[in-house]
């Protein structure tokens, strides 16, 4: 325990500080690391409007089976969000065997996504699409669809193998069911990120 | 109150609610930006509430995270009348 915890009692003895928001130090600290990407996701979407906005002839390469793998992604993201859920649910509950089998279930349906996120990236990429030239338009389409996709394609991965090492840890005794839930903080967020990713990056590029 | 507590039923419902948004915003918005971001604010603050429980931690954690981040991001907006200059070239007001 650090002595920022303890605050002096009247004789002389040590006592708990109360916690200012009732939550242990290591969720709160998780929430203020999404609060902080959140502001990055935010400038990043932003400056991919701002590039978008300033070209008068920004492409729109988007076909409908591009959209409609864009909502499967979707599906999969958010029904990753809910086995995140009831991996949590489980875990608190202490039934670890279903608490790990739904955080490794979350982690499939992570890297089904990144597998859905890479195939679309393939395909403009076959269609001549690079980070600054591509055959339609404005030559910075390719750097803010990849950055904009990519970061979230990073966290979607990182978020994987984070919960990965965690399960394994939860699975061992090393972590416990503080820590799952504290993960899939993260992994609701990464799923709310992509809210935003879609409309802006691909409803709005519909050819 | 653990921050987890509540059904399973209410997070069917609203896994449920996040999808049909999802659908509103490919098959009935598509093309109108800001009718499909205020359809994303909706659902972020489904995610937020109900799959993240920020509703049902302390009040203060809620007040401390929220107005700050909403600020940051509405500052952000200023760069749009310098993109909209932009993409007419126009040199800046003397």
């Amino acid at each position: 325990m650090s002595e920022a915890n303890l605050t002096m009692g009247a004789h002389g003895t040590a006592v708990m500080e109360e916690r200012p928001f009732a939550i242990p130090s290591k969720k709160l600290v998780m929430w203020l690391f999404i609060i902080s990407d959140a502001c990055t996701f935010g400038a990043m979407l932003f400056a991919y409007g701002y590039i978008k906005n300033a070209a008068a002839d920004w492409p729109h390469p988007f076909e409908t089976a591009s959209i409609m793998n864009a909502l499967l992604m979707t599906f999969i993201l958010v029904t990753s969000s809910l086995t995140m859920l009831i991996a949590t649910r489980a875990a608190k509950s202490g039934d670890k065997a279903k608490g790990l089998r739904f955080t490794y279930i979350t982690v499939v349906l992570g890297l089904a996504f990144a597998g859905l996120h890479l195939k679309e990236w393939f395909g403009l990429i076959g269609q001549g699409v690079r980070m600054f030239q591509n055959p339609w338009g404005a030559p910075m389409f390719g750097a803010t669809f990849f950055s904009v996709t990519g970061l979230h394609l990073a966290h979607v991965v990182s978020g994987a193998i984070a919960l990965t090492v965690v399960a394994l840890g939860y699975n061992r005794g090393r972590y416990n069911a503080d820590d799952i839930e504290i993960w899939s903080l993260y992994w609701h967020f990464v799923d709310l990120v992509w809210m935003f990713v879609v409309p802006m990056v691909y409803l709005m590029n519909v050819k | 109150m653990d921050s987890t507590d509540g059904s399973m039923k209410t997070d069917l419902v609203v896994y449920v609610a996040i999808l049909v948004l999802a659908c509103i915003q490919v098959f009935v918005l598509k093309g109108n930006l800001v009718a499909m971001l205020l359809v994303a604010v909706i659902q972020a603050f489904l995610a937020v509430g109900f799959f993240m429980h920020l509703f049902s931690e302390k009040r203060s954690l809620l007040l401390a995270l929220i107005p700050a981040t909403v600020f940051v991001l509405m500052m952000m907006n200023m760069i749009w009348s310098d993109s909209f200059r932009l993409i007419h070239m126009r040199a800046f007001p003397k």
